[in-house]
């Protein structure tokens, strides 16, 4: 059992790179609610730019071109997510759950040719001072750069949503439609952008699973991380820098717990599995508890769909 | 006009799917619990069942079939529709299983790793799997440096509890010292959930994996950390040509033909199969050379030993955890105790979660 501080800077370094995806993922549908839209698909976009970037990288032997086609195929599924709940009107809710379970199956119907083949390196960065920096070594160097991309993401956003007029126009039409709307603002238009963002996000999360964190095809590999990361946004309450927070909780006691099945502490595992879940709501719901901030950040018109008159 | 159009080419769909299930033909179902590009057990059926069709018969299969009402639904539908033999090939699907043999009597029903034959057209198989983790585990007793293995398990039921003894029993017997440290996922696959499992138990000393769920994941993980790794269901290698020593392989293949062939022929009877490495049920992968020639002689003479049955994965004297002996000295655990195993042996650090 080592304990020193070297192994400390490993573990933290793992955690990060175990909640990436959440990060990628629920900052990209942060933006989509934050206009009003609620998109249930985030764990079918997931999936479908996991097995897009996986293919692209076995037929064109390049994780660039993988990179950009995971986050371009979560793109068009998610204008396919904009057609029907911007342009056709339907329920978000509904449409969100079935994109999810087309996103699967789709995705189950592609993969079919590529079980099983391996996958390739891909480049990680500064592994010099992974080596040779104890302690902050493992934790700032050696990762992909999709990590630190995923890192400063939280921070991108917070200052985008905040300080930029493109920013304010999303609050707005999120908050209230109907005045974004008599306002001048192509109410529809900037659904549609936020929604198309969110899929490529959620493109992006899911090449990073079969990329980078284990890097093969296999059926339904998100596992439910769309799931949670929906959750965080909640529970973060539309705050891209509590997503943050949140998604090292989340992927940091999911490893914790791991670790200490395997150092053989005598607690129940079940509780040690539920762990990750209740601690991550804990904190959550005690960092927000501020009900004036909450509802400046809570889009009001979250799922409502808006029908301008003509 | 819409509605009446999709209303006439469904029943014209289902009229063409009755007079072809109106033929005549001997037909074999198979019923996955897993989508057959999981790379693990239901990938391991399919093969199986790609076998019984270059044998010359037809076969039809449903995959991501859920335990539980909608398995006897799709169960039910294949006896419907013409099949004479069906196999059901998860535990979870016992039951329906059984339901659907008593309204069908003239179709034979095969069901994988279940005990419940009810009626005389059921028939249940399993494979020994637990041969294949002994022969793991005297490799890893033999391979480890820091006398830890780390075991990757999925669910707490007899199967996988089975394993991890066989395993931890095998590697006492090469090497005293041996501590099996486990880490229990809750899932049959979630690669990431495995890697994480992989790197934390590589991370607190074991420098030998194994696992008992069916992702390819923690043996990445062990090539790129540099440790000793197993494949599970299907041979592995190609995922970490350097860290695997050999995969055990699920091979339902001749099983399956034979069966097909005997129900076709008329000559099936009810049977309870439980076969291992003698039969052939469970196979290893060729031998990782790494481990120097003359442990892969003493693998390949322990393998054949279990074969023959001059070696059995669970010889006497075992103990459990506190120390209470469950087989004598001499003696040979029986089917019944393997099939209901639920307690840890000696040697085995935590407990089972209940």
């Amino acid at each position: 059992m080592s304990f020193d501080l070297n192994f400390i800077g490993v573990l933290i370094g793992a955690i990060m790179a175990s909640s990436v995806p959440l990060i990628l993922a629920a900052s990209g549908e942060l933006i989509t609610e934050r206009s009003g839209v609620l998109n249930l698909g985030v764990e079918g976009m997931m999936i479908i730019g996991a097995i897009s970037g996986f293919a692209l990288m076995v037929v064109t032997d390049n994780l660039f071109f993988a990179v950009i086609g995971s986050m371009l195929s979560g793109l068009v599924i998610s204008l396919i997510f904009g057609l029907l709940t911007q342009s056709l009107l339907t329920n978000h809710v509904a449409t969100g759950l079935a994109l999810t379970i087309f996103g699967i199956g789709m995705s189950a119907m592609i993969g079919k040719n590529f079980v099983g083949i391996p996958g390739k390196e891909f480049p990680l960065l500064f592994v010099n001072f992974k080596e040779s920096i104890p302690f902050l070594g493992p934790i700032f160097f050696g990762h992909s750069i999709i990590l630190y991309f995923a890192f400063g993401l939280p921070f991108l956003t917070n200052y985008f949503l905040k300080k930029t007029k493109t920013g304010l126009i999303i609050r707005a039409v999120g908050d209230s439609p109907t005045s974004a709307s008599n306002q001048g603002i192509n109410v529809t238009l900037v659904r549609y952008s936020c929604i198309l963002y969110g899929g490529a996000m959620c493109g992006l999360a899911g090449a990073y699973l079969s990329l980078i964190y284990t890097p093969q095809w296999i059926e339904n590999m998100t596992g439910g991380r769309g799931w949670i990361a929906l959750a965080l946004v909640v529970f973060a309450t539309w705050s891209p820098i509590k997503v943050l927070i949140g998604a090292l909780i989340f992927g940091g006691i999911t490893i914790l717990q791991l670790h200490m099945q395997a150092i053989g502490l005598r607690i129940p595992v079940q509780l040690l599995s539920a762990l990750p879940y209740i601690m991550t709501i804990i904190v959550l719901v005690v960092i927000s508890r501020d009900s004036r901030k909450i509802k400046l950040n809570t889009p009001t018109s979250l799922g409502q769909i808006f029908y301008k008159e003509k | 006009m819409y509605k009446l159009f999709l209303r006439g080419l469904i029943s014209v769909l289902f009229l063409l799917g009755l007079s072809i299930n109106a033929n005549a033909d001997f037909k074999v179902g198979f019923v996955y619990v897993g989508p057959t590009g999981d790379h693990g057990w239901t990938y391991q059926h399919d093969e199986g069942r790609k076998a019984v069709e270059a044998a010359g018969i037809k076969t039809t299969y449903v995959e991501s079939v859920p335990e539980g009402a909608d398995a006897e639904r799709v169960i039910r539908q294949l006896a419907q529709s013409g099949h004479d033999l069906i196999f059901t090939t998860s535990f979870g699907y016992m039951d329906p299983t059984n339901k659907v043999a008593k309204d069908f009597p003239n179709v034979k029903f095969e069901h994988a790793t279940g005990y419940k034959r009810e009626h005389s057209n059921v028939s249940t198989y399993s494979a020994r799997f637990y041969e294949g983790r002994t022969l793991l585990g005297h490799m890893a007793g033999k391979m480890t440096k820091t006398n830890t293995i780390g075991y990757i398990a999925s669910f707490p039921i007899p199967e996988v509890i089975r394993g991890i003894n066989a395993m931890t029993l095998a590697a006492q017997k090469v090497n005293p010292d041996i501590k099996t440290k486990i880490v229990w996922v809750f899932t049959w696959y979630d690669p990431g959930k495995e890697s994480e499992a992989a790197q934390a138990l590589i991370d607190q000393g074991a420098d030998v994996i194994m696992q008992h769920t069916d992702s390819t994941a923690p043996v990445q993980v062990a090539e790129k950390a540099g440790v000793w790794s197993f494949g599970q269901a299907s041979d592995m290698q190609r995922f970490a040509p350097k860290s695997i020593l050999t995969s055990i392989i699920d091979d339902w293949a001749p099983y399956y033909v034979e069966r097909s062939i005997a129900a076709r022929d008329g000559t099936w009877k009810q049977q309870d199969t439980w076969h291992g490495l003698k039969e052939g049920m469970v196979a290893m992968a060729p031998y990782n050379s790494a481990m120097g020639g003359d442990l892969v002689k003493e693998v390949e003479q322990l393998q054949k030993d279990l074969a023959s049955g001059k070696v059995h994965s669970f010889t006497g004297p075992i103990y459990d955890q506190k120390g209470n002996i469950l087989v004598a000295e001499g003696a040979v655990a029986d089917d019944g105790m393997l099939a209901g195993m639920n307690v840890y042996v000696k040697g085995v650090e935590g407990d089972i979660p209940q």
